[in-house]
Formats: C-alpha cells, sequence, structure tokens
C-alpha cells in the first residue's frame, strides 16, 4: 500500500527515501499513459491546479500542465509577466487572492528561495516547489532519479557526477540530496567560483575539475551556466569555461562504458556540452523531459488525494 | 499524521465456505465452457481482459482452459488496472497500488469479455469500461465473473458466472488464489458484531 504522510512538495531535504521510492514507482506506472490512444485519466477530475510560474519557465510550467490535465484536473496557469506581481503586489497577496478561488494544488516556481515554504503556511492548497531561488527544483530531482534507475536498475552504490555551476543550481542541490539518501555517491565539479562554500556537507565529493569527478562515473548530470544569477563574471569566458568544463566525446571516455548523460536543461550547445555529446547515443536528455511528465502526474496524484495528510 | 491504515480486514470472520478447490476448478471450467460455445465461433480469438489482481488471475486460467479446450483460436489475454478510474479513488480508502493495464492487441472492433471475481456494486465493471474506451471502441464488452454476490449499484450484469450468492451489507465476498500464495477457495465472511 502506498502512504505519503505530506501535505506539500516543498524540497527533496525533508522526505524520506521512502517518499522517494513511493514517487519513482508511481512515475514509472504513470508512464504508460503517455502511450495510449487517449493520454488521459479521470482520477483528479474536479480538481483545480494551479500552476504560479513568476520565473521564466517553459519546460516546468508544460510539464505541469500536461500532468495535471493527464490527470483530468482543470489547469491554469499564472505567468510572471501576466500576473498582478508586475503591478506590485506581492507575493503573499498574489497568493491569498489565488486561495480565495479554492485551487486544490499551486505549483509555483519563484526567484526567492524558500518562497514555496512561506506559501504553504499561509494558504490551504497543497503547495509544489516547482524551483525557488538556488534552493530547491525536486521534480526536476525526482525525475532525474527516475530517468537512471530505468537506465541501471538501481541508484544505490551508483556513482554520478554533477559538473557545472554548483552554487546557483536548484537542481543540484535538490539532486544531491535525493540521490545520497538513495545510496548514490555523488561527486560534484565545477571551476571554484561556482562550488559553494560547505558543499561537501551536503554529503558529496568535491572537486575543482571535471576529470577525477568523470573518472568511473555511471551517469553525468551537466548544468548550464546560470548566468542570471549572478552579477560579476565568475570565470574569464565561455570559451574557457567550456575547455576546462565543458563535456565532450574524449572526457566522456573517462566514464563507465555505458555512463548515461543528463542535462536539466535548457542546454547551451559548445559551453557545457558539446554538441556531439548532447545528440550522442550516450545522452538521455529528451527522455529526462519525458519521464518529468510522468514524475509530476505522480505528485499531483499523491498531493490531490485531500486526506492524505498535513505534513 | 498517522499513516493510512489498510482497510480493516481483522474484524471480518468467516461465515461460510462458498467454493473449496475443487469447485472453484469445476466453475472455472464450466465458464470456459461457455465462452467456446457462445463466443468462439466468432472468427476472432476470444478477448479475454481480467481486471487486477484477482481478476487477471481468473482471465489467465481461463485462458489457460479454452487453449486446452483446443476448439478455437488460442485466446488473446489482457488485464486492466482501474485505480486510477474509481469513483472513490480519494474517499478515505488507502491509495491503491497501481498495476499497469495491458492490451496486448488493438481493441478495436473485438468482442472482449471482462473478467472479475466478485461482481458486488458494479462499480469496478463501470470503471473498467470507462478504461477500455479510453483505448478504443469493442464490438462488444461481455462480463464474466467467479461470484455474483448481488446488491448492485449500477445497472450492470454478468454474462457469464460461476455462482450466485445472496449476500447481506454487512458480509464480503473473499476470493483467495493460489496465484496470491493461498488455497484457492471463495468464503464469505462477515464484520464482528
Amino acid at each position: 500500500m502506498m502512504v505519503f504522510p505530506h501535505k506539500h512538495l516543498l524540497g527533496i531535504e525533508r522526505l524520506a527515501p521512502e517518499d522517494l521510492t513511493t514517487i519513482l514507482d508511481l512515475g514509472d506506472r504513470f508512464g504508460e499513459i503517455a502511450a495510449r490512444p487517449i493520454k488521459k485519466v479521470p482520477t483528479l477530475r474536479g480538481k483545480t491546479v494551479i500552476n504560479l510560474f513568476l520565473e521564466p519557465s517553459t519546460r516546468t510550467r508544460t510539464s505541469f500542465e500536461i500532468a495535471a490535465k493527464r490527470l483530468s484536473a482543470d489547469a491554469v496557469n499564472i505567468s510572471g509577466a501576466s500576473s498582478s506581481t508586475v503591478k506590485g503586489e506581492t507575493l503573499l497577496d498574489t497568493a491569498q487572492n489565488i486561495d480565495a478561488m479554492s485551487p486544490d494544488i499551486v505549483v509555483l516556481r519563484h526567484a526567492q528561495a524558500g518562497a514555496a515554504a512561506l506559501l504553504a503556511t499561509r494558504i490551504r492548497a497543497s503547495v509544489v516547489n516547482a524551483g525557488d531561488g538556488a534552493h530547491e527544483h525536486p521534480t526536476q530531482a525526482l525525475l532525474d532519479c527516475a530517468t537512471i534507475r530505468a537506465h541501471k536498475g538501481k541508484i544505490a552504490g551508483l556513482r554520478v557526477a554533477i559538473c557545472g555551476d554548483i552554487t546557483h543550481s536548484r537542481v543540484a542541490r535538490s539532486d544531491v540530496f535525493a540521490l545520497a539518501k538513495l545510496g548514490a555517491h555523488v561527486q560534484l565539479a565545477g571551476p571554484r567560483t561556482l562550488l559553494p562554500a560547505g558543499a561537501a556537507e551536503l554529503g558529496a565529493t568535491v572537486h575543482d575539475r571535471i576529470e577525477p569527478a568523470l573518472e568511473g562515473a555511471d551517469v553525468v548530470i551537466m548544468l548550464r551556466i546560470q548566468k542570471e544569477r549572478f552579477g560579476a563574471p565568475l570565470f574569464p569566458n565561455t570559451r574557457e569555461y567550456s575547455r576546462y568544463f565543458g563535456l565532450n566525446e574524449r572526457r566522456l571516455a573517462l566514464c563507465q562504458p555505458d555512463a548515461i548523460v543528463m542535462h536539466p536543461g535548457p542546454i547551451n550547445r559548445g559551453v557545457e556540452i558539446d554538441p556531439a555529446v548532447a545528440d550522442g547515443s550516450r545522452a538521455v536528455i529528451l527522455e529526462q523531459v519525458a519521464r518529468g511528465v510522468s514524475i509530476r502526474m505522480a505528485i499531483l496524484y499523491l498531493l490531490g488525494g485531500g486526506e492524505a495528510g498535513a505534513e | 499524521m498517522s499513516p493510512r491504515l489498510p482497510p480493516p480486514d481483522a474484524d471480518l470472520v468467516e461465515r461460510r465456505e462458498l467454493l473449496d478447490a475443487i469447485g472453484m476448478g469445476r466453475a472455472l471450467r464450466r465458464m470456459a465452457y461457455e465462452l467456446v460455445e457462445r463466443l468462439g465461433h466468432e472468427g476472432d480469438a476470444i478477448y479475454l481482459v481480467g481486471v487486477r489482481t484477482g481478476g487477471a488471475h481468473l482471465a489467465s486460467r481461463l485462458a489457460g482452459m479454452i487453449r486446452e479446450s483446443g476448439d478455437t483460436p488460442a485466446p488473446t489475454l489482457g488485464a486492466v488496472d482501474i485505480s486510477l478510474y474509481r469513483d472513490d479513488v480519494f474517499h478515505g480508502l488507502p491509495k491503491p497500488e497501481i498495476g499497469p493495464t495491458e492490451l496486448p492487441e488493438s481493441i478495436d472492433g473485438r468482442v472482449i469479455v471482462l473478467v472479475d471475481d466478485v461482481l458486488f456494486t458494479g462499480r469496478t465493471v463501470r470503471a473498467a469500461m470507462d478504461v477500455l474506451g479510453d483505448y478504443g471502441r469493442p464490438r462488444a464488452v461481455k462480463l464474466a465473473v467467479l461470484v455474483d454476490r448481488g446488491r448492485r449499484e449500477l445497472p450492470i450484469q454478468p454474462d457469464f458466472v460461476g455462482t450466485v450468492v445472496q449476500t447481506a451489507a454487512t458480509e464480503s465476498v473473499r476470493v483467495m488464489l493460489k496465484e496470491r500464495g493461498e488455497w484457492d477457495r471463495v468464503v464469505l465472511r462477515e464484520r464482528r458484531a
């Protein structure tokens, strides 16, 4: 029997390994719906899901919207540009107005770390964190785990390299939490200016060169440079970054022969990843996108159950 | 909060045995025979679709019996999972384990035989028909059940029945199957007063 004792999904950090497994197992089941002639089940009929995206996003917002619709929930999208936040309304005022319309689930993307947790204390609906600043992006970590598990059959004991802009990456944080909870050995690599202080305390090994992280890796997760999150340049130029930290065929050869290459997108071709690798046979980047839908269905299903309980 | 509990099973006591292993085997063989007699001459193979999980085991047994009879092409065997189609998904029941729906051949234009262990309110069958509707348009849908315990809440009737039993609302019928590590038998149970 499946039990999910949380009202919200705010981050991976506070989830138990069994919670992660529940979501992954359910996600695998929901994957089948995408192959049906009618890609829709009536499970969440009559539930309302509001996608409140106050930071640009195409992939994640579309993924949540499709997930809600495949479960027959009504999905309403509110994006930064069209919302009253541009008229000066605060997040909490926006949220309380939305809550007054009685949605069941609010999916929030926001530039401030902790925004989803704050929202969860103020509204009645369940809150799903779809990325809060450089803090967490739990659904991305879950779909990454689902992709890894599908290819490797397990997560425990795998060597996973996460390379690039670690400091500004909520994906890296959520990935490290999830992979460590599930027993993987995580290697973080990036230029020192993009490695956060205390990264090792997250439960990962930290390298300031990419090669030792790639050595013997079963999985490589490449991250984009999040220029929008820092002002002054933290490395000389993208050509130099690419030369020292880009994933190309030569560096990929350091990994296990059956290693898979992942990227949360959007990818910057020729910067963190060589086009030959991004389009190569080892890349599973589009499969991540496909699994994102089923993982988000699993989360909406678990939170949409009403009585699934409070945290 | 405390995790949700499984449905209360402990306060059910066994009242009587409706079928033993021999009786169950006999009922299934008779159903297999009737299936062949009534549907075996339609041209296409008989398409059995079990409702997970009990019905799927029974559909697989019926398929074996039909295959052995040799009177008709080997049957097609599928299974549906109805947990996402229930009308009581979120009514305090424990979250169900969701199994895959497997329909190995297109159901368009075929005669589909839904197989379930117990027919009670009819809501499970209604949900199973909704699942089929999302996969195609069968020419007809028939219903085969091992036990019809009455007390329908929807206008649904079986076409092939193993045994019929009158029950009270406080009673429950449980089909035990060797596929689930139990002895084959069907028992009538009642909630302890």
